[in-house]
């Protein structure tokens, strides 16, 4: 038993057919993919396969395809502009070297995405908060805080 | 880690989603998943159906009262802690729900999908307990209403028959005069705490304790209220108001408390937790309640 799900991905309208145990994680890569949404605990604890859902991040290995049918899904891959420049959350993780082995960036982006959106200016206690769900294995975390308020410092002077 | 196969049912009202667990034996309730998901993908849990409740926009209801605030199954934490109100009337809500997991999880996980999921180590059935509230359950037989005592048996179970839906749940406002504190310990932060500690301190007026109840999470098969009246006459004799010793509640919560010991932290060392926790959120809840007083 198979299910059409369509949905919109980093702007565009996709569709696949798929079981519905297939999770959201698994469908972007998979089905669509989309590989730059990386799979690391798989039960939510890790935090890689944060994803934008109606600009809210949330974990897409804990929803299924299905769920997210009809909904609006920003992933690593819809950040940058159309034409491939950078946003400016990812520039200041390239600049401040807010990642090391990379594979929690895709996770650590989308999540900082969504938190300077909904503050701004945060402080060092609220960008721990912020980025508590998510795990860097290299543990590279202060360069991901000062990541975190150098993207805060690039939105502001290009707002 | 992925799910065993089922079959998928995505309802679009309350009426369709009670027939469909009418129908389906077996059948388990979707709504965040962020419990449940973990569950499906190690296959602790393997539901031939799951009814996914995310399109059923009549439940994604808050409704703040003064006497109370009664949240639907598809409130997300995210959106019960945001909000102003709710706060204001029954402000150990918010309290707790800023321990639950992690800013991320809140965004989808619901506050009666975690009565429903009924874990002694979460946050909101030690509120739900200690506030003496309500979970409202509905069938295609009919509706009833399950005091937060009779509702939770055990370790992730609950009173709801397995055709029922947990629509709503009533959370008490605080009396008059009351103050809350909700504190808990965790070896990282997010996790599930080794032991927690809803309080709830209510003064007269003439700014006596009146009133005086923890509830606990982590501790025990399901959350534990323990009336601490009995300590509170002690911490406050012969003190002026606002200086209270809770010492004595501490020793009194230790005694009635019966952790278990597991990898994370030994039943001793749980107890102890016990008592540090309540005489510091006991002491937080009176502070809190002559802060609103003044």
């Amino acid at each position: 038993m198979t299910h059409e799900v369509a949905l919109t991905v980093n702007g565009v309208h996709r569709t696949a057919r798929v079981p519905a145990r297939r999770l959201l994680s698994d469908f972007l890569r998979h089905d669509l993919g989309l590989t730059g949404t990386h799979v690391g605990c798989e039960h939510g604890v890790c935090g890689c396969c944060t994803v934008l859902m109606d600009g809210e991040p949330v974990r897409s290995c804990l929803m299924f395809a299905v769920t997210a049918a009809g909904h609006d899904i920003v992933t690593v891959e819809g950040l940058a502009a159309p034409d491939g420049t950078m946003s400016p959350v990812q520039r200041a993780f390239q600049e401040c070297h807010g990642l090391q082995c990379g594979f929690c960036t895709p996770g650590f982006l989308c999540t900082v995405t969504a938190l300077l959106k909904d503050n701004p200016r945060p402080t060092d206690d609220e960008v721990l908060e912020g980025i508590s769900g998510n795990l860097c294995r290299c543990t590279g975390y202060q360069n991901i805080l000062k990541s975190v308020h150098r993207a805060a410092d690039l939105l502001d002077e290009e707002a | 880690m992925k799910p065993s196969p089922f079959e998928y049912h995505a309802p679009r009202s309350l009426d369709e989603a009670l027939g469909v667990l009418a129908e389906e034996a077996g059948a388990k309730v979707l709504a965040g998943g962020q419990s449940l998901i973990p569950l499906l993908n190690m296959r602790l849990a393997a539901p031939a159906h799951l009814v996914d409740i995310n399109r059923v926009a009549e439940l994604d209801t808050i409704e703040v009262s003064e006497r109370g605030v009664l949240v639907g199954a598809l409130a997300r934490h995210t959106v019960v802690e945001r909000a102003a109100d709710a706060a204001r009337v029954q402000p150990l809500l918010r309290e707790a729900i800023r321990h639950v997991a992690h800013p991320v999880i809140r965004n989808r996980g619901t506050v009666v999908g975690s009565l429903a999921h009924a874990d002694p180590a979460a946050e909101l059935p030690a509120v739900l307990a200690v506030l003496g509230g309500e979970v409202e359950a509905a069938s295609a037989r009919g509706r009833r209403t399950i005091a937060a005592g009779e509702f939770f048996l055990g370790p992730l179970e609950s009173a709801l028959d397995p055709d029922e839906l947990a629509i709503a749940a009533f959370f008490p406002a605080a009396p008059p005069r009351t103050g809350t504190a909700f504190l808990e310990t965790a070896r990282r932060h997010g996790d599930y705490a080794l032991a927690g500690v809803a309080a709830l301190v209510t003064l007269d007026e003439d700014l006596r304790v009146s009133g005086a109840r923890a509830g606990y999470l982590g501790v025990g098969a399901v959350p534990l209220v323990i009336d601490l009246a009995e300590p509170a006459a002690a911490a406050q004799a012969g003190r002026p108001p606002g200086t209270l010793d809770w010492s004595a509640a501490a020793a009194f919560a230790r005694e009635r408390v019966d952790p278990e010991s597991d990898i994370h932290a030994d039943a001793s060392y749980r107890r102890h937790l016990v008592g540090v926790l309540t005489e510091r959120a006991m002491g937080a809840a009176t502070a809190a309640a002559f802060e609103g007083v003044r």
